[in-house]
């Protein structure tokens, strides 16, 4: 599992790798909000937090079909299936992986990003910390629609139409938590939310990855 | 040793071949042989667990069993040497020195696998098998895009190495590998009626 794990990363961070491209489209669309939007700071921060996530979310949703895609056309994936690590285990490296390539950075690059927004400095922490909770569900359901459209040619736009709609939970709590932090509310409960869709994604979701790429080798 | 009793195999919800009896003691090689659909990959797929038998069974030591079809699995941004040490620490190996001489591939150990031929690749490809050291190998083409001398090689490996420690091998090529092994002719067992049962393959 280390291996896979440390291949992916390898992988991703070589040429031709994916790695860095969900930041620089994060940043973009979120440069792009204020030309949209206007200057007028009291508007920027009051969308930031929602534009911080919708941006985070499309960044995720970028390189999802890179998971399995390449690992399919190669070859590799059949090989995986026979080899004596589990899908399940397959499924869960996949996902980590690609939260550590993608919803780590994002995490870390969004306060940064704020600044542009005028988002709340208050709200920095909490834009951090929601990030880091929340993108792993976002990889893990990622992970799944990228289980599900593996064998279609072009798959790309089906994934997204399937994945989008199951990000919408995760969405809405994440910038509901950080909306409450920056008008000074308590944001415990959307966290808490926010920890429990993460928690249960990542318990569940492995299984029907595999169940679905078993399928879809078959 | 491998068993196989009554087996019958489908793809995409056709039987493709029934009624396969055979047995493979340890040590030996089957060449399957057969025109083009008749269901050498299929058969080969199915022995290797990746999909499910239509009928009969078969057996063989559990987890030994490794299977290489027509794509390499290389991964064309690592070297050669990171390509094989990635599946020598799956199967929680360690590459032997003696594998780079055995498929020749010594020279090639710092290149980055997407600078290789087809036939580099390929051989890197065959490599792999040496490194998971399964008993088990269910080969499919594996000599495409690899000329004669490599051929040899592979021949040479699958007999001194492979087969020799008691390893079984069940190949579908095209080509005479000069191995002392049985040679299965899979015509006879093709299935008269082609009729696919699950329909749901033309929706997706």
């Amino acid at each position: 599992m280390i291996a896979l794990l440390r291949r992916d990363l390898m992988l991703a961070t070589r040429a031709g790798g994916g790695f860095g491209l969900g930041l620089v489209f994060f940043l973009i669309v979120v440069v792009l909000v204020p030309f949209g939007v206007g200057p007028e700071t009291a508007i920027l921060s009051r969308i930031a937090p929602g534009i911080l996530w919708v941006a985070a979310l499309l960044a995720a949703l970028l390189s999802l079909d890179r998971i399995f895609a390449l690992d399919h056309e190669d070859g590799t994936l059949t090989l995986l299936a026979t080899a004596p690590i589990p899908l399940e285990a397959v499924a869960v490296v996949k996902a980590a992986a690609h939260w550590l390539t993608t919803g780590v950075p994002l995490a870390i690059a969004a306060p940064v990003l704020g600044v542009l927004l005028h988002l709340d400095p208050s709200a920095f922490v909490l834009v951090i910390v929601t990030l880091l909770l929340g993108t792993p569900a976002l990889s893990v359901i990622g992970t799944f629609g990228a289980a599900l459209t593996v064998g279609v040619r072009r798959g790309g736009l089906l994934l997204s139409l399937i994945v989008l709609p199951l990000y919408v939970p995760t969405l809405i709590f994440g910038a509901e938590a950080v909306r409450r932090g920056v008008d000074g509310l308590d944001p415990a409960t959307p966290l808490l939310m926010l920890g429990g869709i993460t928690a249960g994604a990542v318990a569940l979701l492995p299984f029907a990855t595999a169940a679905v790429l078993r399928m879809n080798l078959r | 040793m491998l068993s196989v009793q009554n087996l019958a195999v489908a793809r995409g919800g056709a039987t493709v071949l029934t009624g396969l009896t055979f047995d493979v003691p340890s040590g030996a090689a089957l060449i399957l042989r057969g025109p083009n659909g008749v269901g050498k990959t299929t058969l080969l797929r199915t022995l290797a667990g990746l999909q499910d038998a239509v009928a009969g069974r078969f057996d063989y030591p559990a987890d030994e069993g490794a299977y290489a079809s027509h794509a390499d699995a290389v991964k064309s941004a690592l070297t050669v040497e990171e390509n094989l040490q990635f599946w020598a620490d799956i199967y929680g190996n360690s590459v032997s020195d003696a594998i780079w001489d055995q498929f020749d591939i010594r020279d090639l150990r710092t290149r980055i696998a997407g600078t290789l031929s087809a036939g580099q690749k390929r051989r890197l490809g065959l490599a792999r098998l040496g490194v998971i050291k399964r008993k088990v190998l269910f080969l499919d083409e594996p000599t495409v895009s690899l000329d004669g001398f490599s051929v040899r090689l592979f021949a040479d490996y699958l007999r001194d190495q492979h087969l020799a420690q008691g390893g079984i091998a069940v190949i579908a090529t095209h080509i005479d590998l000069d191995l002392a092994a049985t040679t299965l002719e899979l015509e006879p067992f093709a299935a008269t009626d082609h009729q696919p049962d699950n329909g749901d393959e033309a929706f997706l």
